[in-house]
């Protein structure tokens, strides 16, 4: 049978509580397809962004998390949180993927993380 | 459809009498007073009051009767039959009938819930003992009266808004008080740590301790509470207990019913739950997925409600915007909507360190999406009016913060608003220092610089906020003689240089990172990533010991104690003491590179063999089985020191003049560890020769045969420098004396990032020199300085790491193998 992802909004995915991941940090969440980080800021927001820079694939799970934004712990590009855009002079984006909170826990659109 | 007069009355029965009960049928009686026969049920054996006003009768600040909302007479003139005390147990949906404990039966045509919400209870032993209260309605708030007639020491678990009303209460009826909170900072929830800050420091100064990131593991006591012990061991000693931990809506009734219960009792935007002739309204409700807990969103539903009951047609219901207010007399605070921390771009933040004030405006989009006030909390109202509407401020920006009364005026430029102010106007609100002292002290002295108007009035020698204005005025004054060079701001986020920021961190006493920004007038609300980490480090260098380290102001490398490379992976360094290693050690990384497949195992330029390609996942075990041979961590990532790399010496060499490799061995013993403001490294060379290559290092030591020639500011990497001679020792231990020193020296001068050589120029040599070498007194005051955050500090970062500290740094959040896939159609 021709198996395909089909858009939908039903593929919530819970990935954890979000106590689980620092204020101000990054935890990872591995897929067949890719590695996404998740980020929790410090007022508890989360987003979710392919773990790879548009600079050099540098992992941005791993930097410094300010405001909605986190700088790239290989070159300091500084990357938006909610749309992955670098911002500045540095032109790239990171994939963003839908992300959300409930009841203190995190869910992660899979039916996006997964697509191609 | 209009009601028929003689037609018999529809029966409306409310389950509950609070505070959306009483609003409901105001809002019903003002629409249609004569539509229903209304019977209410409130378990409290009272009438309908105010419950947010408890706080100010437990504190004494207002009585019962003053909190009222409906009285006897309101019961009986408005004829509805309020059966006090009498709780409801069972709902018959299909006989249409609710049944009390009482045993009481009472029909309905139409039915509403309002229970409200229950205080939830931590499951911790002992959380049943008598003097453990929770706060919720007028019962609580006697039992808490009771106990404070006695004095003695009350314990508050929760350190939300109704754990501070309580504790601030309890602190006003004579009790000794303690809060203790599980996260960091006060009413997280609501505020930013900034004001969080501002909260505690007002909660503390009324005497009432304040324990944050506190568990409470368990309530210890005979026949009533005697203790609280928490779970990092501490015991406090309570005579009264008060759970203020949150609120869980009271859905049990319906969920006997069988109602659609989610969190809280599902409604639609008409407040009608899954059964057409029940309604429920209040915090026991969960409508378009959210619960509420304060009263604003409950008045809202209560319009909806009772103009539904009244069979007029209305637009349902849509979710409330709620904000927060803390009913603490003397604390002034507000916060609404999201506050994310934002950054410069998308906040407005004014701080008055001297008046205690922190205001903070969120934007997006050049709307308002959050604010946090403290300390003047006048504007609120406005900003959230704002913020409902989600208006366009774009055109007010600039003078947003500074409040309503300042709008439609012209936009203010910050330096022409400095020069057009009249001589009388203050300057530096900390030190009274007005324009025209200034101006007058910088022509009638010739000052020239921001440090000489500083010492001779005293303004912005005290947090520091005026800076800007000052410097406009040296500038206005002096004209093109005033130049501003040498004075370069730590970041965007303040106006202050690194050495002021270090100079007021110590002054002023400043231990946390919202404290300095605080006190410090910080332009931002949380920083950036390049101040973050410098008060990082120079919060830890003040107060070591003290000062709990931010992981989320470090850079990876530091965080994870090991390199990141360009591929993600990490590179490991153990140390080699002074270069020396043995057989069983050289054996125990090989099997290490072995074991987890190491890619390459390089020797460093500094002495030592760095395990390149290390995944991030294994550096837990890879620590473990170093740990295991006697390794440690070299810390080759550190703003601190690195390595100290030695030569043969004495022991071996022909021409030796001392033990060159066992000084360096000492000296990495006794400094490693050590946070410095950027890397430090050492060598020691056994003769003049140098093998070690001493005379390029931060710190290099030339051994002669009358004693030690110890070198400071030598470079090779970006920029190479030969290093300059400090002095000349005679024994290892004043070598070693006399380095420490030097390296405290620097710890506690340098600004973040600021390597020794450039320090010293900075600083200038003579005058480390005269430090070092010629102030006994001083050298030994700085050894103990370094001796006590060294006692801070020694801890092996991987040790730790291997028995699972921070393991969120190395695990992930969830690993997804099967993708759910559905057939295509
Ligand atoms: C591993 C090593 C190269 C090697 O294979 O030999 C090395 C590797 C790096 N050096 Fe180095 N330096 C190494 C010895 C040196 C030396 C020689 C020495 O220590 O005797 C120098 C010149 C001496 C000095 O520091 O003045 C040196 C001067 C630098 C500099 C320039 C610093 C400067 O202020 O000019 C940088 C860049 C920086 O720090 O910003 C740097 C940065 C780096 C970084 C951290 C670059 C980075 O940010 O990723 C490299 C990390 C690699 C890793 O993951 O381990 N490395 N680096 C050496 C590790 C020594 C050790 O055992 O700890
Ligand atoms: C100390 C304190 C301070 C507060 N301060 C504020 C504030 O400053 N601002 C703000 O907006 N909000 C504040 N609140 C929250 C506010 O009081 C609530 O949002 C509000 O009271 C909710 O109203 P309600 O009618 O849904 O619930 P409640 O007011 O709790 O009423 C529910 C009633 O139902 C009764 N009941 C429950 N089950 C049954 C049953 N089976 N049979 C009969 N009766 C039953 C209960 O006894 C209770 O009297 C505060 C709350 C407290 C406790
Ligand atoms: S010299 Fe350059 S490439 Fe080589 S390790 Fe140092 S920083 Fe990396
Ligand atoms: S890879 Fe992210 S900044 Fe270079």
């Amino acid at each position: 049978m021709n198996m395909t992802m089909v858009p939908s909004n039903d593929f919530w995915f819970d990935v954890g509580p979000l106590r689980a991941i620092p204020q101000r940090g990054a935890r990872t969440v591995k897929t067949p397809r890719r590695e996404i980080a998740v980020f929790r800021t410090a007022s508890d927001e989360v987003f979710a962004l392919e773990n790879r820079c548009p600079h050099k694939g540098g992992p941005l799970s791993e930097g410094i998390v300010h405001g909605r934004k986190v700088a790239c712990p290989l070159h300091n590009w500084i990357i938006n949180l909610d749309d992955g855009e670098a911002s500045g002079a540095d032109k790239g984006c990171a994939r963003s993927f839908p992300v959300k909170l409930e009841n203190g826990r995190i869910y992660l659109n899979m039916s996006v993380a997964a697509a191609p | 459809m209009l009601d028929q007069p003689n037609a018999k009355k529809q029966k409306l029965v409310i389950l509950g009498n609070g505070m959306a009960a009483g609003r409901v049928m105001d809002e019903l009686f003002a629409r249609a007073p004569d539509r229903y026969d209304v019977v209410v049920f409130g378990a409290e054996p009272r009438v309908n009051y105010d419950r947010i006003m408890l706080s100010p009768v437990l504190s004494g600040e207002k009585a019962y009767d003053d909190i009222l909302i409906h009285t006897d007479e309101w019961y009986a003139t408005n004829k509805v039959d309020l059966r006090r005390g009498e709780l409801v147990v069972a709902i018959d949906r299909v006989a249409k009938t609710v049944t009390t404990q009482s045993g009481a039966v009472e029909a309905y045509d139409t039915l509403i819930i309002a229970t409200g919400s229950k205080p939830i209870l931590i499951p911790v032993p002992g959380a049943e003992l008598p003097g453990v209260v929770t706060y919720r309605d007028l019962d609580d708030v006697n039992l808490m009266l009771d106990a404070a007639g006695k004095g003695g020491h009350a314990v508050v678990i929760g350190g939300g808004l109704l754990g501070l009303e309580a504790a601030a209460g309890l602190a006003m009826r004579g009790m000794t008080t303690t809060v203790v909170h599980l996260m960091p900072t006060l009413m997280e929830r609501q505020l930013d740590p900034n004001a969080a800050y501002l909260l505690q420091k007002a909660i503390e100064a009324r005497g009432i301790e304040v324990l944050t990131g506190a568990n409470t593991a368990a309530i210890l006591g005979d026949t009533c509470v005697e203790s609280v012990r928490l779970d990092d061991g501490r015991t406090l000693t309570a005579d009264l207990v008060v759970m203020a931990v949150g609120i869980r809506p009271n859905t049990a009734l319906a969920k006997l019913a069988d109602l659609n219960v989610k969190r809280g009792i599902v409604v639609d935007d008409h407040l009608r739950t899954s059964d057409d002739n029940i309604y429920a309204v209040g915090e026991c409700v969960e409508h378009r997925g959210q619960c509420y807990g304060l009263v604003a969103p409950l008045y809202d539903m209560a319009k909806t409600l009772a103009a539904t009951l009244a069979g007029e047609t209305v637009d349902g219901y849509i979710g409330s915007t709620t904000s927060t207010k803390l009913k603490v007399t003397g604390v002034d605070l507000f916060s609404a909507g999201d506050f994310a921390e934002g950054d410069v771009k998308d906040e407005i933040v004014l701080r008055d360190p001297a008046r205690g004030i922190y205001k903070r405006v969120v934007l997006r989009d050049d709307r308002i999406i959050g604010a946090v006030l403290y300390g003047d909390t006048a504007d609120g109202s406005w900003y959230f009016d704002l913020l409902k509407k989600n208006a366009d401020i774009g055109a007010m920006r600039n003078a947003l913060i500074l409040g309503q009364a300042y709008q439609g005026g012209v936009a203010l430029d910050p330096v022409a608003a400095v020069a057009a102010l009249s001589d009388d106007a203050e300057i530096c609100g900390c030190n009274g220092v007005c324009k025209g002292a200034i101006t007058q002290a910088i022509t009638a002295h010739g000052l020239t610089t921001l440090d000489d108007v500083r010492a001779r009035t005293k303004a912005s020698a005290s947090c520091g906020q005026c800076t800007a204005k000052v410097e406009s005025l040296l500038a206005a004054t002096l004209g093109d003689n005033y130049s501003a060079a040498g004075r370069k701001p730590m970041c965007k986020c303040t106006d202050l240089t690194h050495s002021e920021v270090r100079g007021f961190i110590l002054s002023k006493e400043l231990k946390s990172v919202p404290a300095v920004m605080q006190e410090l007038a910080w332009k931002t609300s949380c920083g950036c990533p390049s101040c973050r980490p410098a008060l990082n480090y120079y919060l830890l260098c003040a107060w070591p010991g003290e000062y709990a380290d931010d992981a989320q102001s470090r850079y990876i490398n530091e965080r994870v104690h090991a390199n990141i490379q360009k591929d993600g992976t990490f590179s490991v360094v153990p140390r080699m003491w002074g270069g020396l290693t043995t057989p069983d050690e050289l054996r125990a990384i090989a099997d290490v590179a072995d074991r987890f497949k190491i890619p390459t195992v390089k020797v460093t330029g500094g002495q030592r063999i760095d395990l390149l390609g290390v995944r991030k996942e294994d550096l837990p075990a890879v620590w473990a089985q170093l740990n295991s041979a006697g390794l440690v961590s070299g810390a080759a990532y550190a703003k601190g020191l690195r390595t100290v790399k030695t030569c043969v010496g004495s022991e071996w060499c022909r021409f030796g003049t001392q033990d060159s490799t066992g000084l360096g061995v000492k000296l990495e013993r006794f400094m490693c560890g050590s946070w410095a403001p950027a890397k430090v490294k050492l060598g020691v060379s056994g003769c003049p020769r140098n093998c070690a290559e001493s005379t390029v290092k931060d710190i290099g030591v030339i051994c002669v045969e009358s004693g030690y020639d110890i070198h400071i500011a030598g470079a090779a990497g970006l920029h190479v420098r030969q290093t300059d001679l400090l002095g000349h020792v005679d024994t290892e231990d004043e070598a070693i004396e006399y380095i420490a020193a030097f390296m405290q020296m620097y710890r506690e001068e340098a600004g973040y990032l600021e390597r020794v050589w450039k320090w010293v120029e900075n600083a200038g040599l003579d005058k480390v020199r005269a430090a070092i070498m010629d102030d006994a007194d001083n050298r030994r005051a700085l050894l103990a300085r370094f001796e006590k955050s060294q006692r801070a500090v020694r801890r092996d970062p991987w040790a730790e790491r291997a028995a699972g500290r921070e393991q969120h740094e190395f695990t992930p959040l969830a690993t997804l193998n099967s993708i759910i896939a559905v057939p295509a159609e």
